[in-house]
């Protein structure tokens, strides 16, 4: 058994619910009991999707489980059919349903309806929704096409270049879902990208896909596979069956856009210096301003899914000048890459689906701003850091109105504005500094941005926000004391800076055995830490 | 599978509503749902959920923004090495509570809900919950209810969990009598209905549950019962058998509904009819007087509800009544007739009152009769609202306050908004 407060990550059906709500004229027959149809919710509140998912449910209680619950499901698969005609048929079990063992996919594999029922073995008591979506896809595309995979000894597939000669080349793109973090505008920003190099998109999926367009996969020179959590299972199998090549740059970034064309130039043969050149970007720029010398060194800590949490520590360590504090995932299949990028920054990858395991880290390494899902969101609100949603699971608010990708040129102007404001401005701070004794300037006071004061940083305790954060604080631990003209001189640093030299001043008596800290001890810790 | 059947007549025959009852795909939350507000009511338990990830997904989302840093409720996930029977499930479950307990020292009341997977697997929960009580040495109490989807339906979660109380309950001394008020109510509402109760000289009055699980109020021969909510089934049947005297009444929801709630306590305690109107017509008439804005707007309104929290015909009947809505269709997860019978006595004749869900077929009716406003769940809203129609949450009817007279015009505000803002949007 798992203790779990939150979860990142749903039951691997609702993975497969998102493939069925992404695609069209596919649906999707669950055996779940009653009550499951909570995940409807989901889609047609965070996404405020007009449409319910399309997804039926067998709905059984306790008195089905006397009868006969696998006749229940036939009678749904059935009356599901008839009443939508999709032209693939999903057909899985939630968890409960698993426990009963009515082999659901199976069963309606054979009831002999007249379009392709995908089977899902889901396996919901050790997978997760990411694994769920994944397979779910992956399933679709076997099943749709494993009757157009060449022939053994046929001949082989030419080369992308002897393909593409005289003609613009096309890619698939690959692994945009219902739930994921701002896919529908990556993919509209991707396609430009691509277009603005010569490239044609011949399909995106499971996006906004039907079956048929799935049939035609194979009509493509490459594939782009965009989220790896959804995409790379099926992206490997076209690759191995149709040597259909892989693109596996994710364009999240300047430095990874710009590695995204230079891979689909290599690949193609098409010249994308210009592209390159053209630096459709604004963040460089608004990077170098001499504005922006604040964000210098900024302590950030990442969590997300694998692919929003490599990017987002690449583009704060190369192109936004902050230090990488702490990253990790909850994407345990892309553990390995998440260790390695956390190799390049000097820290050690947190792989892990506990909450609070997150919060305690987070506690501890004091960041300054936290790049996370909702549930960062969350632990940085309680301990009054700032924050960017930068990956699922996300809310209503991270599903904004406006045209806000994170993919490509684009992305990077949207991500530069959304990662930068939460921190403070830079002239407020200089402000800050010069007027800190103003009766406007308290601790109390937040930056006008911020709208209103501070967020209380615990609510069981903890009080002002310059005191240490609870948690990670065993009980009996006790710190060094403070002379009262030390105190009273610590009141004299900015309240947003006030935290870290306490903490500082702490950890540096602690070290050296000093048990009362005086004036000296601030500025000799303000020495031994100075930046 | 699926389908309408009549059923049977009831005793007034045609006077009463036609009830149908549907079978089919049914789009309501399970039990475990009510723990997003029996946790913030009772201050000092943990509800530890034993299921699946299902179950920890579902209560995130239902308590969607309600993110609280370490809320006092979990999910102990059963996984493959559990049920393969690796590992014991009874030893797994007392390392996660212990571990649990060891963090919250504030908790003095620890449920443990069974879900749908560990009703199929038959884990018992009731015998772990005496283990670690009794391990617990009197520090926490252990105690179990069921939340699963296979037993309960959204609100009836709830029911469980209060009948898991009633053994705490002690009894009252003889000769003592005490009015119970059954079902979670806002501290604001209890205070009102505390004071309400005083001018009329019933008493004392407990509440249950309450916000301390440290002291119950009695439970025995000597109680009167007035349930403030609908859907007490299994807990009404507990009561009953400790000696209770249950009061049978419209539940409080409207000027009429309050009225009739009190009065039958104050038949109860022997008090005339002029006593009662002494110091009800007050309220009532304030009631009355700020309820009359919102008539005016769902006056002469068409209304579907579909069945979610089983507060659907007693907010129907509210609506009919007191703010002229008519009722095209009233949808209800199941018809507990003990409870209901006061409610079915003032609802139109001729209804169309449906029993359980089919759910595909139910939203053909609605888009059909294009209702002028649909109460439904959170996952049906969006939808319905793209074929223009105006909605309103259900779940949001059992987080506000809308119990009793001063809270009648609040309750008739939320189905007046969407309309309003149906006529302020010029897009």
């Amino acid at each position: 058994m798992q203790l779990t407060v939150w979860t990142y990550e749903g039951p691997p059906h609702i993975g497969a619910m998102r493939i069925a709500a992404s695609m069209r004229a596919v649906h999707c027959v669950l055996h779940a009991p009653q009550g499951d149809t909570y995940a409807d919710l989901l889609f047609t509140m965070i996404e405020r999707g007009e449409r319910r998912p399309p997804v039926s449910y067998t709905t059984f209680k306790a008195r089905d489980l006397g009868t006969d619950t696998a006749e229940l499901l036939k009678t749904r698969v059935r009356e599901t059919y008839e009443r939508f005609k999709p032209d693939l048929l999903l057909v899985g079990e939630a968890c409960t349903a698993e426990l009963l063992q009515d082999q659901a996919g199976t069963l309606a594999a054979s009831m002999g309806l007249p379009v392709p029922v995908v089977p899902l073995e889901l396996s919901a008591f050790s997978r997760q929704e990411n694994w769920g979506a994944s397979e779910t896809f992956y399933q679709i595309v076997r099943r749709i096409l494993h009757q157009q995979v060449p022939a053994p000894g046929s001949t082989p597939r030419a080369s992308v270049r002897e393909r593409c000669a005289g003609r613009r080349p096309t890619a698939n793109l690959l692994g945009p879902t219902a739930l994921g973090f701002r896919c529908r505008d990556d993919v509209v920003e991707v396609t430009r990208l691509l277009d603005s190099i010569g490239v044609d998109v011949n399909l995106i999926a499971p996006l906004g896909a039907s079956p048929a367009d799935i049939a035609r996969i194979p009509e493509a020179d490459f594939n782009c596979c965009l989220y790896p959590e959804v995409a790379l299972a099926a992206c490997s199998w076209l690759e191995r069956m149709f040597k259909l090549p892989t693109v596996k740059a994710i364009p999240i970034g300047v430095g990874a856009t710009r590695d995204f064309l230079r891979e689909i130039g290599a690949l193609t043969g098409i010249a994308v210096d210009a592209a390159l050149a053209a630096g459709a970007s604004r963040l460089p720029w608004y990077s170098r301003s001499v504005d922006s010398t604040y964000l210098t060194g900024k302590r950030v800590y990442i969590f997300a899914d694998a692919t929003h949490a490599i990017a987002a520590a690449r583009i704060c360590a190369e192109e936004l000048g902050f230090k990488v504090v702490g990253l990790g995932t909850y994407s345990r299949e892309l553990a390995r890459e998440v260790r390695a990028a956390a190799a390049l920054y000097g820290t050690e990858a947190l792989i892990t689906d506990d909450y609070l395991e997150v919060e305690t880290q987070v506690a501890g390494l004091h960041p300054e701003l936290v790049l996370g899902t909702q549930m960062e969101r969350h632990i940085a609100k309680r301990l009054g850091v700032p924050c960017a949603v930068i990956g699922a699971p996300h809310h209503v608010q991270d599903c904004p109105a406006r045209y806000a990708p994170q993919m490509g040129f684009e992305g990077t102007n949207v991500i530069f504005d959304t990662w930068v404001h939460p921190l403070m401005m830079g002239l407020e701070e200089h402000l800050l500094t010069m007027f800190r004794g103003d009766f406007e300037f308290h601790d109390e006071a937040a930056p006008s941005h911020l709208h209103g004061p501070l967020p209380n940083p615990s609510p069981t305790g903890g009080g002002a926000p310059d005191s240490p954060p609870p948690v990670g604080e065993g009980p009996g631990e006790r710190g060094p004391q403070w002379a009262p003209e030390a105190e009273r001189e610590l009141k004299k640093i900015p309240f947003f800076v006030r935290g870290k030299a306490r903490r500082n001043t702490e950890l540096f008596a602690t070290e050296r055995g000093i048990q009362m800290i005086t004036v000296e001890t601030l500025y000799d810790a303000k020495a031994h830490f100075g930046r | 599978m699926s389908g309408a059947v009549p059923a049977s007549p009831g005793a007034r025959g045609a006077a009463l509503p036609q009830i149908l009852r549907e079978s089919g795909q049914c789009e309501v939350f399970c039990g475990l749902s009510s723990i997003v507000w029996l946790h913030r009511k009772m201050h000092d338990t943990f509800f530890l959920v034993v299921g699946s990830r299902t179950c920890a997904h579902l209560l995130q989302s239902a308590a969607g923004v309600m993110i609280f840093a370490e809320p006092r409720f979990a999910t102990a996930i059963l996984q493959e090495r559990d049920l393969a029977g690796i590992a014991d499930c009874h030893d797994e479950l007392d390392l996660v509570v212990n571990r649990l307990l060891e963090r919250r020292a504030d908790i003095r009341t620890l449920f443990l809900v069974g879900s749908c997977p560990s009703e199929v697997i038959k884990l018992d929960l009731h015998k772990a919950a005496e283990r670690l009580t009794s391990a617990q040495r009197g520090r926490v109490k252990v105690l179990a209810f069921s939340g699963s989807g296979l037993e309960t339906t959204f609100t009836q979660g709830e029911d469980q969990c209060v009948a898991a109380l009633l053994p705490e309950l002690p009894r009252p001394q003889a000769g003592e009598r005490n009015l119970l008020v059954l079902g979670t109510l806002a501290d604001v509402v209890e205070d009102q209905f505390n004071r309400l109760f005083d001018a009329l000289g019933i008493g004392p009055v407990q509440f249950l549950p309450g916000t301390d699980t440290q002291s119950f109020p009695p439970l025995g021969e000597g109680t009167s019962v007035l349930f403030a909510q609908p859907f007490f089934n299994e807990t009404a049947g507990l009561l009953a058998a400790r000696g209770a005297h249950l009061l049978s009444a419209p539940f409080p929801f409207g000027v009429e509904g309050t009225l009739a709630w009190l009065k039958a306590a104050a038949r109860a305690w022997g008090l005339t009819d002029a006593q009662f109107e002494g110091t009800t017509a007050g309220p009532a008439e304030r009631a009355r007087g700020s309820l009359a804005r919102y008539r005016e707007v769902l006056a002469g309104r068409r209304m579907t509800f579909l069945p979610d929290s089983q507060l659907e015909i007693p907010l129907a009947r509210f609506l009919h009544r007191e703010c002229g809505v008519e009722l095209l269709e009233v949808g209800t997860p199941y018809l507990d007739r003990r409870a209901m019978q006061p409610e079915l006595d003032l609802l139109p004749p001729g209804l169309r009152l449906v029993e359980g869900q089919d759910v595909d077929r139910q939203l053909d009716r609605v888009a059909a009769e294009r209702p002028d406003l649909t109460v439904c769940g959170l996952g049906l809203a969006n939808p319905l609202e793209a074929l223009g129609l105006r909605t309103k949450w259900s779940i949001e009817l059992v987080f506000t306050p809308i119990h009793g007279f001063e809270q009648a015009a609040d309750l008739a505000e939320l189905f007046a908004r969407p309309l309003l803002r149906r006529a302020a949007l010029k897009v």
